[in-house]
């Protein structure tokens, strides 16, 4: 039955998702997508001692970018920024008991704003 | 909450009148309409009656105009491609309005791919198309000119008999695709000079598994699938006659109680794109007054069409969606592009398509939960920033 519609997790997520928010003055930014495709996410983090200890995010797009970039929070806030930046696509995908095929490419760009959140923190780190 | 089904432009429950009349012929008269046995015969009577009761409902010169298929789809291909290539020796021109559904643009796409040459006709950012450039570009060799009866996504009523003069005109043959209208607003085939009409048993509240093309009497079309010569010979394949008949006792009821629906339909779609257009920056699509009485649909910006259609299913109200994330290839609906929208605006689209079942009850709850879906999801999306500042 994996071509019958989102998981109950992923409507879990979807209706009740983690972390939703701004950041003022985050130690790092990312933000994928583009609003011709219709999916745009940011993610932003607070580090302490390499850790990351607060993390949120916005996202426009579909069930899945949104229920995606929920999951990805969870599983990076606390951890090392070493460990954040090893959280794939394929990761928040599992943890998610999957997503429909067509939406495994399009709406599952939560992993790459994280990773670009992280570089960003490691950018600005580098300058100081 | 009760169930609040407004997504009737996609699938529709059958009439239990429909199911009453149309059962008998899944179990007692389930003879193959081309037995000459008794059996046969009452499943061929079954059909024969559907077709004089369809042929009513848009007020064809005779019941032998309707051809039987098996899906509206299936008679937009036979209309296009059938003839097309049945009067090939007239020429090799085909044009569609760019807000016709799938089912005749690609037809018209294949037979470009095979040395026809396909041009789309302009809409407004109502979606009525563009009746000058219609006029401009038809020539003697277009033989297929398809402009829907109305649309199904954004519910506009296309000025018909004002296209059909054109056509008569500088063409050859119009077909009308009218799916999405039948049984909604009057039709009247002769009237409005229709030379091939596209109907749906669902659109009627009959059972799926049925479409119907009227074909107008000297009107030369050849089949697209062959074998046993079934329907004239241009459809050939076994008759599903218990969608068949449920299709024609559903045009029928549709023709009964078209008047009354619509009168009690419109006050209810006009109070609820009043109270929905309330929510800030959003807006109504296709035409404010020349719309099918059953017929509300919206964009909301910063928000994505996939989303609102799973909010809303969390309030048990079915909705439908132009948006890109909701379709099979991934594109927004060629619809909202043609009336102009921006991808990132078309991604934000709400359909609502009322029906048998709705009533002006109903109004404040989908008013409220699309209020409270659109600021749930604004609150969730970073394009709303600048616009919350």
């Amino acid at each position: 039955m994996t071509n019958v519609g989102y998981s109950k997790k992923v409507m879990e997520h979807f209706m009740n998702p983690r972390n939703v928010g701004v950041i003022e003055n985050p130690d790092g930014y990312g933000k994928v997508g583009n609003p011709v495709c219709g999916d745009v996410m940011e993610i932003f983090i607070k580090v302490k001692d390499e850790r990351i200890t607060d993390i949120k995010f916005r996202t426009f797009g579909c069930g899945s970018a949104i229920a995606t970039s929920s999951m990805v929070t969870e599983l990076a806030k606390g951890k090392h920024v070493d460990e954040a930046v090893k959280i794939t696509r394929g990761d928040v995908a599992n943890e998610l008991d999957g997503l429909p095929a067509q939406k495994m490419h399009c709406s599952n760009l939560a992993a790459d704003a994280l990773h670009e959140a992280i570089k960003d923190y490691k950018n600005k780190k580098q300058k100081k | 909450m009760p169930r609040i089904y407004l997504d009737h432009a996609s699938s529709m429950p059958v009439d239990s009148r429909v199911f009453d009349f149309a059962k008998p012929y899944l179990m007692k008269s389930h003879g193959n309409p081309s037995s000459l046995h008794s059996v046969g015969l009452e499943a061929r009577r079954a059909i024969e009656e559907a077709r004089s009761k369809i042929a009513g409902l848009i007020n064809a010169e005779n019941e032998n105009t309707i051809i039987f298929t098996g899906s509206a789809t299936e008679a937009n291909n036979l209309a296009v491609k059938g003839t097309a290539l049945r009067n090939i020796t007239q020429g090799k021109a085909v044009i569609a309005s760019a807000i016709e559904h799938m089912s005749v643009l690609n037809p018209m796409k294949e037979l470009q791919k095979n040395g026809f040459s396909f041009l789309t006709i302009p809409v407004d950012s109502t979606g009525v198309v563009d009746l000058k450039k219609l006029d401009s570009i038809l020539t003697k060799n277009t033989v297929v000119t398809s402009i829907m009866y109305a649309n199904n996504e954004i519910g506009t009523i296309e000025p018909i008999q004002e296209v059909s003069k054109i056509v008569k005109d500088k063409g050859l043959y119009l077909h009308v695709d009218a799916v999405a209208a039948a049984g909604r607003i009057p039709i009247d085939v002769q009237k409005d000079g229709i030379d091939l009409l596209t109907l749906s048993s669902n659109d009627l509240y009959g059972p799926q598994g049925a479409g119907a093309l009227y074909v107008k009497p000297g009107v030369k079309v050849q089949s697209v699938l062959l074998g046993g010569g079934q329907e004239r010979g241009l459809r050939s394949g076994t008759e599903n006659v218990f969608a068949i008949a449920g299709m024609g006792e559903a045009a029928r009821i549709a023709q009964q109680e078209m008047k009354q629906e619509s009168n009690r339909l419109i006050p209810i779609r006009d109070t609820l794109i009043k109270e929905i257009l309330k929510i800030e920056k959003s807006h109504l699509t296709g035409h404010p007054t020349q719309r099918l009485p059953h017929h509300a649909s919206f964009r909301f910006s910063y928000i994505e069409g996939e989303s609102i259609l799973l909010n809303m299913d969390m309030y048990d109200i079915q909705v439908s969606t132009g948006s890109a994330c909701s379709s099979k290839t991934l594109e927004p609906s060629h619809v909202l592009l043609a009336i102009g929208l921006k991808h990132e605006e078309a991604h934000g689209s709400m359909v609502l398509t009322l029906g048998r079942s709705t009533s002006m009850d109903d109004v404040p709850l989908v008013s409220k939960a699309s209020y409270d879906t659109v600021q749930r999801l604004r609150n969730l999306s970073p394009m709303s920033k600048e616009w919350r500042k």
